[in-house]
């Protein structure tokens, strides 16, 4: 008994089927593809919108990362610092970074040399009473670190950005390693306190402050350290 | 005035100053030892070359309150260094001297140069003295004198 009704049913079923099929078939097929056309345009729209938005945030933040370095670069152009970033020598002192006097040379090591290294006059803190400036460990940056021409002439700002990230160049620093410098090296921190000339006048400091200083580096290296273009 | 107990030459004296006094002053005025010289008063000449802690340094531009601990030679000492009579015959010999003002801190470089530069070269020489300067123009017999100092030490 039950076979027969199975058997029934199913051709019901069938008939049903092929019915639906016959009616329905094009406008499903039609409005499957509607539908499929429209999800893959909003795919392909959101993509495209969500690669637009990213490539915006990312030529910001490169923006906002070459601002930050141009405010760095004038800090590193100053004459506290790159008076002993030279590519000559010897180093430079002064605001208007005459040769250093005396016949100081740069020696091996940027030390100076025996009867005449730079801890010969300069201490480890400022000498105001003299008019010496002083710090921890004075000394002039490495030739890879320079940056000036053999003219005394600041290199440019791209040229400058490239040899500070290059680890080959500057004494295998990470851009972190970059921060903590630009944050705590106590030479570095001397710019901000230079002392006081002989005749008891303040030296010039930087541009920025040590904190702007500090924050700009920081933004700068969390935009990826980029570089400006050559 | 503030005390100051220094190591001058081996032997602690004690002096009462003013900190911003230059150690070359406490020197010769204070401690009366007037080797060491003044020419300039701003570190240029060399002639008040003495050694702190072993490097040859300018005493005229160092306060003494940043003196510290670190001992300080004098050119007194040098007859009793090794190294320092070997310049101070050389000099004899090569009769370097001529008005001799400056060769008390000429001598005090050439030690600081031979005792960290036993074979010195012409460049060694000139550099490493190139701050001290002579008005006499004795720079030709002195790099000799130098040369021959080192021979001497070997």
């Amino acid at each position: 008994m039950g076979a027969p009704f199975a058997n029934q049913r199913a051709e019901v079923l069938t008939v049903s089927k092929d019915l639906s099929m016959r009616i329905f078939k094009p406008r499903t097929r039609a409005a499957g593809l509607v539908v499929a056309a429209l999800f893959c345009a909003f795919g392909a729209w959101a993509f495209a919108a969500g690669a637009g938005v990213e490539a915006k945030r990312a030529a910001d933040r490169r923006a906002e990362g070459l601002a930050a370095w141009g405010q760095v670069y004038t800090v590193l152009t100053h004459p506290r610092c790159i008076n002993c970033h030279t590519a000559t020598n010897y180093p430079q002192q002064g605001d208007e970074r005459r040769r250093h006097f005396a016949n100081v040379v740069r020696g091996p090591d940027g030390h100076g040399v025996p009867g005449l290294n730079c801890v010969s006059c300069h201490q480890r803190s400022n000498a105001d009473s003299t008019g010496v400036p002083g710090g921890p460990d004075w000394h002039l940056a490495p030739l890879s670190m320079r940056w000036q021409d053999e003219d005394d002439r600041p290199l440019p700002s791209a040229t400058v950005c490239r040899q500070v990230t290059d680890p080959k160049r500057n004494g295998r620093m990470s851009a972190q390693a970059l921060l903590k410098h630009h944050e705590e090296a106590e030479l570095v921190l001397w710019a901000w306190e230079p002392g006081r000339r002989l005749d008891g006048t303040a030296r010039a400091t930087p541009p920025l402050t040590h904190t702007e200083f500090a924050a700009a580096t920081r933004r700068w290296v969390e935009a990826g350290t980029p570089c400006p273009a050559p | 005035m503030a005390k100051y107990q220094l190591n001058v030459n081996g032997v602690t004296r004690e002096v009462s100053v003013d900190p911003s006094t230059p150690l070359l002053w406490v020197l010769r005025e204070d401690l009366k030892m007037t080797g060491t010289k003044f020419g300039c008063g701003i570190s240029a000449c060399g002639a008040c070359t003495v050694h702190v802690a072993g490097v040859a340094t300018r005493s005229c531009v160092l306060p003494v309150e940043l003196l510290g601990e670190r001992p300080v030679v004098t050119v007194e000492a040098m007859a009793n260094d090794p190294v320092g009579r070997a310049v101070q015959d050389a000099w004899v010999e090569h009769d370097v001297v001529q008005c001799g003002y400056c060769q008390s801190g000429q001598i005090m470089s050439a030690v600081a140069l031979l005792k960290q530069t036993p074979k010195p070269t012409d460049a060694n020489i000139d550099e490493s003295l190139g701050g001290n300067v002579c008005r006499c123009a004795t720079y030709v017999r002195i790099r000799e004198a130098v040369k021959l100092a080192a021979q001497k030490l070997k």
